[in-house]
């Protein structure tokens, strides 16, 4: 009894209402909870809750709206084991013999099942050995990393958990953008404030008209002369206010116009700033295209929206709202009469706006589409044309065209009707005005005068009002926009900077990986993987491709954070220094080497800016890129393109070879980068790299096993699983994974006749 | 091939074994089917423990009674595409939005994360990966009711 409250465990008050009565009435005096997991499908897959508990003196499990309780008292030989497939995980109870039971779930509930087996194996242990186990394990069952007391998961995977869940941005997304605005929040008081000055100065050329007519024009018609002065003065009164409002909405507009030109510009640079942050996780779900899309022409539109439609809003409800004081001031009823279509328009344009605004986020989509389309196409152009499927292309274009066609042609059905709608409204408005005024006139409530000032009002105001239609659509469009940028800026990094980072200066090069696992979408890449390496050692991947390699590699370089286990440098997790401090001592080489526009110089110091002409051409030379630089027309300043295209595979290789020479990089990291070259050029990189590898920690991908003799230890990787380590020698004696793709190497070498063809074969073979 | 070359049974640990004409025996063995969406009953591929192809079918149909009860269930017991029939709710149409959804395997709900966890497959099919990495299938658009496909087309 006293044991539940001098070991209250975190699980243990968390169990689902829905069953904590039912488990309750099970439960011995004293017998306590240890984990439970609530499991969410039957053994046919169905979606069915069920719960599996674990208490300190046996496994329980039942279904929802079952009673009956299967029991299984904890004793040795008993064990619980979890694996998964295409997002479903199996938790099995096996004992020596065969698989007693197995509940199914999906695999958001992973972390609690293993929870669950870690709690068990404890329980049986403790079991044997007679010593209560404490049942809070010091350890986050994601990340494994170590746990506050009291947490049940870590604050970097609780964090990660919160951003997954649900957090909506609603329709108001462009009051978020406040937050770019606060720094101009003077400039934009300052544009407030001549708005409505400006404002009221356009409204005084419609008052004059009143004193006008009743003063100067209805007098003249009954045979009172025109006084000349008193023209004047309501001429020039006119003409003052006409240049009062030109002046001051000069100054509003280019005030205005400048700030949302500033907040365009922020949240252009701020949204790139936090894409370049994101994980390659991000990247690897998105398209080019679409991400191009939302940082140039989104932006851009919101901008716009800024700058030119919401201040014209703004000055419209200014000038409504003024307008409709002076009115009612002047005469209150025919006021009243002036203002009535004003409801039914406002309620016209609410009808149409969730309409318009569906179908405008479609018509981004739809567009993002016809932009992905070529996104896609023009960088493989070459598999295009080598295919001939020129055609296929052109027609995928045509239908994201056709497709983006009918979704515009749905939105202008309902839009076309929206304007005229709008002007047919003003028209009533004004005939009411029109006849409401005679009828005042007739009745001697109002002077001619009156009525002219009110029908000039008004034919500015519903001008106004069919503009202000307007700012529907732009709202919506901009709405949309804002929301896809808020996209990006909410996604938090799956590689999240840590907390409390641990500054990292100086780096021996120890790696240490401990059960690190890796899941790609619901595909386990890595499934527990365990290696040390000694500062200096060079480590050789070896391995089938799909084996898990590149993943191990990207795991390292953290890339990507592993979702089980840990990956150390120099005994720290790498998930707790600064993500910027663990890569600078990263050099990174790739197969397929990517040259920036620029000079061959500003690519070899892309790490590194501020480094010397002498150093560059120092890790030029150490790369052996040197003699062919300066065969180049312009030497170090010969201009290379997106993707180097006037250099040769070798050349660029070299070029990203002294790249990676030049930050002088503890750790290095060569994922294939000799396997896009031809032997001969190989040769010449491989001395390069001979001189990179020098006293670093390297870790080497090679598809020919030839280029990594001079490994200290190869590391065979099959399935996500190390299954080898060894050198060569070893590795051979064993005649296991490493004897076989040899002799596989071994033989295609021999029957090698055309090295090209054969070498793509070769690959796709492997890739198979 | 014909049909009787193979022996394949369960053990008590729920694992397929399967004994071969040259009587190598195979512990563990996956079926696997080629085109789970495309063509499920096309092609199904019995695969080792290690990842290694061991006998190609081309249809089930081919096989005797109780091996192919066996490889039915066991397929039942593996593939998780559950086929959504319709959408109740959809909590927003910003994303990430939780559904409720009635599938082929019972309501269950589920969390998109991004517009691009959904996926055209062809015309009118679909494929919606949630945040956990389970995907649903769509198989026709046109075959859900007015309310699920008014509730879809906004994602679209």
């Amino acid at each position: 009894m006293t044991n539940t409250n001098l070991f209250p465990t975190a699980d243990e008050h968390s169990v689902p209402a829905l069953w904590r009565a039912q488990i309750d009435g099970q439960l011995a005096a004293s017998e306590r909870v240890l984990a439970w997991i609530q499991t969410d499908l039957d053994q046919r897959l169905h979606f069915e809750r069920g719960l599996v508990v674990l208490t300190n003196l046996r496994l329980l499990a039942c279904r929802e709206g079952g009673t009956a309780w299967a029991q299984w008292p904890l004793q040795s030989g008993l064990s619980l084991r979890k694996r998964d497939h295409a997002a479903v995980g199996t938790l099995e109870l096996v004992d020596g013999a065969a698989c007693l039971d197995s509940w199914r779930y999906t695999l958001g509930r992973d972390p609690s099942a293993q929870r669950l087996i870690d709690a068990h194996t404890d329980a049986t242990k403790s079991l044997s050995s007679g010593v209560d186990t404490p049942s809070i394990r010091a350890i986050c069952p994601r990340c494994r990393a170590g746990l506050p007391d009291g947490k049940q998961a870590c604050p970097a995977c609780a964090a990660a958990a919160e951003g997954a869940a649900e957090s909506a941005p609603s329709t108001w997304v462009l009051f978020r953008l406040w937050r770019f605005a606060r720094p101009y929040r003077g400039q934009l008081a300052l544009g407030f404030l001549l708005t409505v000055a400006a404002t009221a100065a356009t409204l005084v050329a419609p008052y004059l008209t009143m004193p006008l007519m009743d003063k100067v024009l209805i007098p003249y018609q009954k045979g009172v002369p025109i006084d000349p002065m008193l023209v004047g003065m309501y001429m020039g009164g006119l003409l003052g206010a006409a240049l009062l409002a030109w002046l001051l909405g000069w100054a509003r507009t280019y005030i205005l116009a400048l700030v949302s030109e500033r907040i365009g510009a922020d949240l252009r640079t701020q949204t790139y700033e936090h894409l370049l942050r994101l994980s390659l996780q991000y990247f690897g779900g998105k398209r080019t295209g679409d991400l191009i899309a939302r940082i140039g022409s989104e932006t851009d539109r919101i901008c716009i929206f800024l700058s030119l439609h919401l201040l014209d809003f703004a000055n419209d409800v200014l000038m409504i709202i003024m307008t409709s004081v002076i009115l009612a001031s002047i005469d209150p009823w025919l006021a009243l009469a002036t203002l009535l279509p004003l409801p039914f328009i406002a309620w016209l344009i609410h009808l149409v706006r969730d309409r318009l605004r569906t179908g405008f986020e479609k018509v981004d989509r739809i567009w993002a589409e016809v932009t992905s389309v070529l996104a896609d196409t023009i960088p493989g152009i070459r598999v295009v044309k080598a295919f001939a499927q020129e055609q296929r292309e052109s027609d995928r274009f045509r239908e994201a065209n056709q497709h983006n066609l009918a979704v515009n042609d749905r939105v202008n059905r309902v839009w076309s009707l929206f304007t005229p709608t709008v002007t047919l409204m003003t028209e009533i408005g004004l005939l009411i005005v029109w006849a409401f005024g005679i009828w005042q006139i007739a009745h001697n409530h109002i002077t001619v005068g009156v009525l002219t000032a009110f029908l000039a009002y008004i034919s500015r105001f519903y001008l106004r009002l069919d503009s202000m239609s307007r700012i529907v659509s732009v709202t919506q469009k901009a709405a949309a926009g804002a929301k896809r940028i808020f996209d990006i800026l909410d996604h938090v990094s799956s590689v999240p900077e840590p907390a409390n980072p641990i500054p990292l200066n100086t780096v021996e090069g120890r790696i240490d990986i401990e059960g690190a696992a890796f899941r790609y979408g619901n595909r386990a890449v890595i499934r527990g993987i365990d290696l040390t390496i000694k500062p200096g050692e060079m480590i050789g991947l070896v391995g089938h491709s799909g084996s898990g390699k590149s993943t191990l590699v990207n795991l390292i370089c953290r890339f990507y954070d592993v979702s089980d286990g840990a990956i150390k440098i120099d005994g720290i997790d790498v998930r707790s220094v600064p993500v910027a401090d663990f890569r600078r001592h990263i050099g990174l080489v790739l197969q397929e080497p990517f040259l920036f526009f620029g000079t061959i110089a500003d690519n070899i110091a892309y790490g590194k800016p501020d480094a010397t002409r002498a150093e560059i051409i120092a890790a030029a030379r150490a790369a052996h890129a040197h003699d062919f630089i300066l065969r180049l027309p312009h030497g170090y300043d010969s201009l290379v393109g997106e993707r180097g295209q006037s250099l040769s595979g070798g050349e660029r290789q070299r070029i990203s070879i002294a790249r990676a020479l030049l930050i002088d990089p503890r750790i290095l990291i060569l994922d294939e980068a000799t396997s896009s070259v031809d032997t001969e050029t190989e040769k010449e990189i491989q001395k390069a790299l001979d001189n990179l590898v020098l006293g670093r920690t390297t870790i080497a991908i090679a598809h020919r096993l030839s280029t990594l003799r001079r490994a200290d230890r190869l590391v065979v990787l099959d399935r996500g699983q190390v299954v080898e380590v060894g050198d060569h020698e070893t590795l051979m004696g064993l005649e296991g994974a490493y004897f076989r793709l040899y002799q596989a190497q071994v033989r295609q070498e021999e029957d090698e006749v055309e090295p090209k063809v054969w070498r793509l074969e070769v690959d796709e073979d492997a890739g198979g | 091939m014909p049909a009787a070359d193979f022996i394949l049974e369960r053990d008590a640990f729920g694992r397929l074994v399967l004994t071969l004409a040259d009587s190598s025996v195979h512990v563990g063995v996956v079926a696997v089917r080629a085109f789970p969406i495309a063509a499920p009953h096309d092609g199904i591929a019995l695969m080792s423990s290690d990842g290694h192809e061991l006998v190609w079918l081309d249809d089930l149909v081919q096989l005797a009674e109780p091996v192919r009860e066996l490889l039915e269930s066991h397929l039942a017991t593996r593939e998780f595409v559950p086929e959504i029939k319709a959408i109740r709710s959809v909590s927003s149409f910003a994303t990430p939005s939780t559904w409720v959804v009635e599938t082929d395997r019972g309501q269950t709900q589920l969390v998109l994360k991004g517009e691009e966890g959904i996926r055209r497959l062809a015309r009118s099919s679909l494929l919606i990966a949630d945040s956990h990495g389970v995907q649903y299938l769509v198989r026709d658009i046109g075959t859900l009711d007015r309310h699920s496909r008014k509730l879809l087309d906004r994602f679209l």
